[in-house]
């Protein structure tokens, strides 16, 4: 090889930076076929022969055995095998396939990898763009047919069908407006209101002061959710997903109200919203000596001591807080509704 | 064996009315490289097709519904509960369907494979510089899959209208209401209201059963249609070129061993569906918008998004009455999709930079492109940070760490983690070059030790095999690009300066410190010095002779 050839050449293209040259070493083409033990040994490849049929007649036993376990194992038996607990008719059927499956793919591959010929072939490979002729051919065949259109000339034509064809896209968009009602203010209200019971979201009894020690937290609904259900499904658990509360009683001497909610708890005792202000999960593990309550979501962490200001975690608000009263009768009752949207922030919320 | 002219009956018949002669002679012989990592594309077809099959089961019995109805089914503990039709249809599958328990975890673990092998398909593409031309367009539609893939998993993990799947929708619902403008419009027009409402179900189940999966098959088809026209890529080697693909047939070869190996991916599912339990929804109970379990994880391949949002900082503004909550709109809304498009477009990227406009179809090692190399782990590295941010919680309550300090060496880890990430690959790439080259030059380290006369301790090297060191040659020589003269002949300035500098300061980065392989006359010099070695270890025995040889080369 002469020396000039190692230089690199830059190659036709312009912007040709990868350069071709000539090989330090030349290509010494395929290595040499090496046989396999079953090219060589009738014994093998019969040996091979009958671990494949083998595999494939395993197969079908274990396909027959899973139809067979389909009427034998009664759907409700479970099998306790320490880790493989579950289902026994699922779990043997599923058994029975699986293996069958992946024996019919084994004895497969095991035959193309020890009987079949594995000599490597070498094929052309040819540039994937079309030929000078090719393009020269479809460019007049293309240029013949816009000419016999007139689609060029007849400007009108093209642009009156062009304006036709892109003002098809409007009823596409606007048929879907029926999707669903505008927002309005639903996301400004909840089922709230002045003088609704605070009620346990279990048992669905209102909640007296005295029920609750410091220290506690009770995830608690206004008292006209359960009502709703009866009603309509969809309406209860849409006002669940904005109303639901967690009331919870701090000593009040580790309390620090905001101003203008002096009078918005009893006794320490607090209502705030339970629907995080980040996506809308609602919160729930609450930790005793911080008085910190975290949302299992995203992990942003309230402190209900001090308005549930955002301590940690990406949520940017403090959870709304709920004004709390006591009825006549000494039930926790909402001075009014919250002040604020509940939930996650929005674009119009302000 | 004697050829015949005429197909027997049955054959003729179809011959004679779509003349599959014509079109099986090119196909059925048609060659295929082999190599392990050509079949991590093959796992996710396969997963594909068996997703379509066990869903098409699931559809039987599943009812896309959200009016309530009171349990009544076998499993005890529920009984009596209201729910939605689609979650008391999940169970009945689950407990009452012979076999649905088994399909519904099958569907599910094939959903979890489909997007993993999709993603490692990616970085093997990636990492060998697959996607370069002619090939850009297939990574695009390779990509549109995955992306489609991911959509599509999500929402079909929604559709049981379980606890989980419904607090995974709530989080969407919450990350679309914090879009500028559009956010609280798109969320009622999605959901027909406010959340969760009572729509969804039927309107993810039709996008999950008919359209996704029917824009996904389109997909699939232009994808194989692409790998047949441009023939499968191949690693460089001894006969294997840029003109030409060796491997094995199509027929009967990979009829066999793809066809044996979408068997094998099904078995392996259906023993994983059959042993594995996968989101056992019947533990979570229906969807109730006021509960939430704690230590919930979505879906691996929704980890990173979860992640971002987890690790992002609580910021929002507002003004002018209006609320930007940055805290999704970065971390859900624009990190995450600019990372996508990023990927998307690093071939056309690495294309510009390189100023490469020929066809590839000899894979590069990883090591031979440190560049490249070191940008694919930073990618990784970005993505991997994220996604551990997806477990933050169990993080810390595993390894007794505090859920803070989690959170805030994440928040820095994520974007020191890709910078430092970068740096040690290419470095290690470099270095494993450095490797190739010595072998290549000085021969395989034999481990004999040989002495001079004069005392002089050496190691006895032995060249390695010509193949060897042809596959290790036969590699681009990579130089940056070069933008010419400042101004013309005629001290005109060219066009677009500046943007050509900085694309030949990107192309000198890109290319800088990769150690180009040798010319023939360095190799020869290299070998003719190994010859030297080796003639000091036969000389030993003739002091003079040896002395004359030594002074001579001094």
């Amino acid at each position: 090889m002469s020396d000039e050839k190692n230089l690199p050449v830059k190659s036709e293209d312009e912007h040709g930076t990868a350069v071709e040259v000539a090989e330090p070493i030349p290509d010494p083409g395929l290595e040499p076929h090496e046989p396999r033990i079953t090219d060589i040994d009738p014994k093998a490849a019969d040996r091979v022969e009958r671990q494949v049929s083998g595999m494939f007649g395993l197969a079908t036993l274990l396909v027959i055995g899973s139809c067979v376990a389909y009427f034998a194992i009664p759907r409700d038996s479970i099998i306790e095998f320490g880790p493989l607990s579950g289902n026994a008719n699922n779990m043997v059927i599923g058994l029975c396939i699986g293996l069958a499956l992946f024996l019919i793919g084994a004895g497969a591959i095991q035959w193309a990898k020890k009987l079949m010929v594995d000599e490597e072939i070498s094929e052309e490979r040819h540039a994937a763009h079309s030929s000078p002729q090719q393009i020269a051919e479809i460019t007049e065949a293309f240029q013949q047919g816009t000419a016999e259109s007139g689609f060029t000339r007849r400007k009108m034509i093209r642009n009156s069908l062009i304006g036709a064809l892109g003002v098809l896209g409007l009823p596409a968009i606007i048929l879907l407006r029926d999707l669903g009602p505008l927002p309005g203010r639903a996301l400004y209200n909840t089922i709230w209101a002045k003088g609704i019971r605070v009620v346990n979201d279990v048992t669905d009894r209102p909640i007296k002061p005295s029920d609750l020690v410091v220290g506690q937290l009770v995830n608690a609904a206004p008292a006209n959710l359960a009502p709703l259900q009866e009603e309509s499904a969809v309406e209860y658990q849409n006002a669940k997903a904005k109303a639901a509360v967690i009331v919870v009683r701090i000593k009040p001497s580790e309390i620090r109200t905001k101003p203008g909610r002096e009078n918005w708890g009893v006794d320490g005792i607090l209502c705030y919203s339970k629907i995080c202000t980040h996506v809308g999960c609602p919160i729930s593990l609450y930790e005793q000596t911080t008085h910190h309550v975290l949302c299992p979501c995203h992990q942003s962490t309230f402190d209900l001591s001090d308005s549930a200001k955002v301590v940690f975690g990406p949520a940017a608000r403090p959870l709304p807080q709920l004004p709390l009263a006591v009825d006549s009768e000494g039930y926790l009752v909402a001075q009014s509704g919250f002040h604020e949207p509940v939930g996650p922030s929005f674009f119009e919320r302000g | 064996m004697s050829t015949s002219t005429e197909f027997p009956g049955p054959v003729k018949w179809v011959d004679d009315r779509l003349g599959i002669a014509k079109i099986g002679k090119k196909n059925l012989r048609k060659i295929f490289p082999d190599h392990w990592s050509f079949m991590l594309g093959e796992i996710a077809l396969y997963s594909f097709i068996i997703l379509i099959l066990t869903g098409t089961f699931l559809t039987f019995w599943f009812k896309p519904s959200m009016a309530e109805v009171e349990y009544q089914g076998s499993y005890s503990l529920l009984k009596g509960l209201h729910m939605s039709e689609a979650y008391a249809s999940t169970l009945d599958i689950t407990f009452d369907v012979r076999g649905g328990l088994l399909m519904r975890q099958i569907h599910h673990w094939a959903a979890v494979l489909f997007i993993a092998a999709m993603m490692v398909h990616l970085l093997r593409m990636f990492f060998t510089g697959a996607f370069r031309k002619p090939r850009e367009l297939n990574w695009l539609i390779g990509f549109g899959m995955l992306f489609l893939g991911i959509v599509e998993g999500f929402i079909g993990y929604g559709l049981p209208d379980d606890l989980l799947s419904g607090t995974g929708l709530r989080i969407t619902n919450g990350m679309i209401q914090a879009s500028p403008v559009v956010g609280t419009y798109m969320n009622f027009f999605i959901f027909g209201g406010e959340f969760p409402g009572d729509d969804f179900v039927s309107r993810f189940f039709i996008v999950h059963v008919l359209l996704i999966p029917g824009i996904i098959l389109a997909l699939v088809t232009a994808h194989l249609f692409l790998v047949v026209y441009h023939k499968h890529t191949q690693y460089a080697g001894p006969g294997r070129t840029q003109k030409n693909v060796v491997g094995y047939p199509l027929f009967p070869v990979y009829t066999a061993k793809a066809g044996g190996f979408f068997f094998v991916v099904f078995g392996i599912t259906a023993l994983m569906g059959a042993l594995m339990q996968i989101n056992p929804v019947w533990l979570y109970g229906p969807y109730n918008p006021a509960e939430v379990t704690a230590g919930a994880q979505p879906d691996w391949y929704m980890g990173w998004l979860e992640g971002s949002v987890r690790i992002f900082p609580g910021f929002e503004s507002t003004f002018w009455g209006i609320t930007l909550s940055w805290n999704l709109i970065i971390p859900a809304l624009i990190v995450p999709p600019a990372f996508v498009t990023l990927v998307a477009l690093y071939p056309f990227i690495e294309g510009w930079i390189t100023g490469d406009k020929r066809e590839h179809h000899l894979l590069d090692r990883p090591r031979d492109v440190p560049t490249r190399t070191g940008i694919g782990v930073a990618f990784i590295t970005f993505y991997a940070m994220l996604w551990i941010g997806g477990g933050n919680d169990l993080i810390a309550t595993h390894f007794n760490l505090s859920l803070n300090h989690v959170t805030w060496f994440l928040r820095f880890a994520v974007i020191l983690g890709p910078i430092l990430g970068f740096w040690i690959a290419r470095r290690w790439a470099i270095s494993l070059q450095r490797a190739d080259h010595d072998r290549l030059m000085h021969g395989l380290e034999t481990g004999v030790i040989m002495r001079s006369p004069e005392g002089k301790y050496t190691e006895k090297h032995q060249p390695i095999s010509t193949y060897e060191a042809y596959s290790i040659t036969a590699r681009d020589r990579l130089v940056p690009h070069e933008i010419g003269p400042e101004t013309d002949e005629n001290g005109v300035r060219a066009p677009r300066r500046a943007l050509n500098k900085a694309r030949a300061a990107l192309s000198r980065f890109y290319f800088a410190d990769a150690v180009q392989k040798p010319t023939a006359q360095e190799l020869e010099e290299a070998h003719e010095h190994a010859h030297d070695a080796d003639e000091i270890h036969e000389l030993t025995e003739d002091t003079e002779t040896y002395r004359e040889v030594t002074s001579d080369r001094s």
